[in-house]
């Protein structure tokens, strides 16, 4: 049965006032209290957006809504785990509902990802100022996607929401390969100087 | 181990989307675990994708959503926390994952689940043999262990596809350079090579290819039923 630890102070987090921090917090919370109110903050920004997404590679609403729960499951079960990941909370959650999908609809294994997940969980990484120049990398990252040229922005879109292959983009744009992976990297290339700028 | 040859850039941002097909993601991961360069290029990847989550449009959940998450965990309160637990610790003591390969890649050993020496290697020419692993049914890529002897030069050949190539033992030479252990060759569709095995051993590699090779030689053409690749 949950029980909660009441020798730690419980806060609630407004997360209108700095949502990419008020995330961290919330995990935190989640992590150290089993704070379901906590939870429910998360849920009700990113439950949506993540159905959306799985709804971006088939428009069944009840498979998208179980691979939700499914990610969201999983948030709450290894939220102590964020800690050490050296990325924002959106990208984190990104990556579950990523291996998600790959189990759910590509029906392949992502065992290898989560290899690769705990390896990078036994670092001795992560403090809080890397995690304040997370924030940054994740808020510079946000600004740059916006003002890519079109024909970038779509090909970056295609790949990470409609989870399409270069060879799939290719097809479905009608260009060469090589024009997917020149634009590929074009946009690459801008946003890797913004995190860099960070640093 | 000193790695000379990444895969592409344009791969490891796949490999952060979810795009990659699962042979060529297991390729990746096992570079992954000893190249920090390419886990901070997914890691950068992969703030694309939490962008992309925050800037995504909303779809409205079932009634009562919330509700049958709280179910679930109250059902089974930390199913997957204590199973990730126990398993993390078994790894811990057993294990510890590290950068770099005890003896086989971390992403490669559950594939395999056998020691590279109790390998049963089927022949397929004089100096060649493979040994094909295997993925999910779903898979559309193909992943096999090639093992050439010291010495031995493979016809030329081109690509039909997209073809990513670990090493994981020996060295080998082509007009691209030595790829040796950790290195990646990552080669495109009509790309041509003739690589020469110059390792004082065998040279054991892990190979993902999604189309079947295609030999330029008779040699290679009449090798390619029986190769398989």
């Amino acid at each position: 049965m949950y029980v909660q630890d009441k020798s730690i102070p419980i806060r609630r987090v407004d997360v209108t006032k700095n949502e990419t921090t008020d995330h961290h917090e919330l995990l935190e919370l989640i992590a150290l209290n089993r704070d379901k109110e906590a939870f429910e903050q998360l849920f009700v920004h990113f439950a949506p957006k993540i159905k959306a997404l799985m709804m971006k590679q088939s428009s069944d609403a009840d498979t998208a809504e179980d691979l939700m729960q499914e990610t969201m499951l999983t948030v709450w079960n290894k939220a102590d785990k964020f800690s050490k990941y050296r990325g924002s909370v959106s990208a984190w959650i990104f990556t579950i509902a990523r291996n998600k999908r790959i189990d759910g609809y590509r029906k392949q294994g992502t065992k290898h990802y989560h290899d690769i997940e705990d390896l990078e969980l036994s670092d001795d990484a992560t403090d809080s100022e890397e995690q304040v120049i997370s924030n940054e990398r994740d808020r510079m990252v946000s600004d740059i996607s916006k003002s890519l040229p079109p024909e970038q922005k779509e090909i970056i879109e295609m790949s990470f929401v409609n989870e399409l292959s270069q060879t799939e983009i290719s097809k479905t744009l009608g260009i060469p390969l090589g024009t997917v992976k020149s634009r590929m990297r074009l946009a690459y290339k801008k946003l890797r100087k913004s995190v860099e700028d960070v640093l | 181990m000193n790695i000379n040859h990444h895969p592409d850039e344009t791969t490891l941002i796949s490999y952060a989307a979810g795009t990659l097909d699962e042979a060529f993601a297991v390729i990746v991961s096992c570079h992954l675990q000893i190249c920090e360069t390419c886990r901070e290029t997914v890691r950068t990847a992969e703030l694309i994708g939490g962008t992309h989550l925050e800037q995504s449009e909303e779809v409205p959940l079932s009634q009562g959503s919330f509700g049958r998450l709280l179910e679930k965990i109250s059902v089974e309160p930390s199913t997957e926390i204590n199973n990730q637990q126990s398993v993390g610790e078994l790894t811990l003591k057993t294990k510890k994952p590290k950068h770099e390969w005890s003896e086989l890649p971390l992403a490669l050993q559950s594939y395999l689940k056998t020691n590279i020496e109790d390998i049963k290697w089927k022949r397929l020419a004089p100096g060649v043999s493979h040994h094909p692993i295997t993925l999910s049914e779903n898979a559309n890529s193909s992943l096999r262990l090639l093992r050439i002897a010291k010495g031995k030069q493979m016809p030329e050949h081109g690509h039909n596809g997209h073809e990513l190539t670990l090493i994981l033992q020996g060295a080998y030479q082509d007009k691209f350079g030595t790829f040796a252990k950790g290195d990646i060759a990552d080669l495109d569709t009509d790309v041509e090579h003739q690589p020469k095995v110059i390792s004082e051993e065998d040279c054991i590699c892990l190979s993902a290819t999604e189309a079947p090779t295609k030999f330029k030689s008779l040699l290679g053409r009449i090798l390619q039923p029986i190769v398989g690749i």
